[in-house]
């Protein structure tokens, strides 16, 4: 009778919503979160990610604030010359819509893994490191440009502020080699899903897994483009 | 009951189609607004406010939708979402600095 009480309760316990369910969550001896092990590893690294992009933004909040020379006019130096027009800060548009498409075609990825449609899954996860490929490419575009063209240096250059160099340079080169790192990411687990690797695992929780960092990396530019492009 | 509450953890997060293509639709309507606050020139106020507006919906339902935060345990959103939270401490900290440097440059380049 006790012994049915405690199941019982346990059986509850683990599905108490809000403020009750974390300090059960918690205080259970055992897992605290419900969710895959690697999932749960994934998230803690984003988390540190985040403190690492966060301290890149802030630095460059703080060299921007205190510098006396005008920062360059950073709409003018990432536009495009287009039939003859002068697009401003087109370019950067391009990129952003580039991996926001790449970030819709992971979730279809995700959702069709849990579907256990292998070729499918496959396919969108091709098709969004294709798109991971293109932004890594037109970002070697950008540097080229800034570099060869411009001349921007991280010690400086012609345009304003010799911050905006050593920013940019890190900030974005930080990102390109994030996203350089999931494209591989992306390509190994697609050929593992396309060799049914997967479905013999019985689970394709590393699609999506694979798909939080992917998203993790798309939501990093949403504040590079806010603070470093349009501020 | 078990059997309802059980295959959210079994079978992972399995949500209809239509949700994330709703999800993309607005991040392509809001980065076009973010894009359009450039285009046409806004500044001072307006122009920060807005910039922010549309960054924190796209980072929120990026993380909400795309990520499945949404559909996480609330312990589990806590242990992500909080300790971010000490960075507004930094954020706070280094903006008192960056102002101390300005009108110190300021201060010294002018004597």
């Amino acid at each position: 009778m006790a012994e049915h009480g405690v199941s019982t309760t346990e059986a509850s316990t683990s599905a108490l919503p809000g403020l009750p369910g974390v300090v059960a969550d918690w205080s259970r001896d055992k897992s605290a979160f419900p969710v895959p092990w690697g999932k749960a590893m994934m998230w803690i690294f984003l988390l540190s990610d985040t403190f690492i992009f966060s301290c890149f933004l802030t630095s460059y909040m703080n060299v921007r604030m205190s510098t006396t020379v005008p920062w360059p006019n950073v709409s003018d130096t990432f536009a495009l010359d287009i039939g003859g027009k002068r697009i401003p800060l087109i370019l950067i548009a391009i990129m952003t819509m580039v991996l926001i498409t790449s970030s819709g075609t992971m979730a279809m990825a995700v959702n069709m893994g849990y579907r256990r449609n292998r070729a499918n899954t496959t396919a969108l996860m091709l098709i969004t490191a294709a798109f991971g490929a293109t932004f890594v490419g037109m970002q070697a575009f950008e540097w080229t440009k800034l570099i060869v063209h411009e001349g921007v240096r991280p010690w400086g250059n012609p345009l304003g502020a010799a911050q905006f160099g050593s920013c940019f340079f890190m900030i974005t080169g930080f990102h390109g080699l994030h996203v350089s790192a999931g494209v591989v990411l992306l390509c190994v687990v697609a050929k593992r899903v396309w060799s049914g690797f997967y479905d013999r695992k019985g689970t394709y929780e590393t699609v999506e897994i694979t798909g939080l960092y992917w998203h993790f990396v798309d939501l990093v530019w949403v504040f590079i483009f806010a603070f470093f492009y349009l501020w | 009951m078990d059997a309802a509450a059980a295959p959210e953890h079994a079978e992972g997060q399995q949500h209809p189609v239509a949700i994330y293509l709703w999800i993309w639709a607005l991040l392509f309507v809001f980065s076009t607004f973010s894009y359009l606050v450039d285009y046409f020139h806004l500044h001072g106020y307006l122009r920060w406010t807005l910039i922010i507006i549309f960054m924190l919906l796209k980072a929120g339902f990026i993380v909400a939708i795309f990520m499945h935060m949404a559909w996480e345990r609330l312990a589990l959103k806590f242990a992500i979402l909080i300790p971010p939270l000490c960075l507004l401490v930094l954020i706070g900290l280094m903006a008192i600095e960056g102002d101390y440097t300005f009108l110190t440059r300021l201060g010294s380049f002018l004597h």
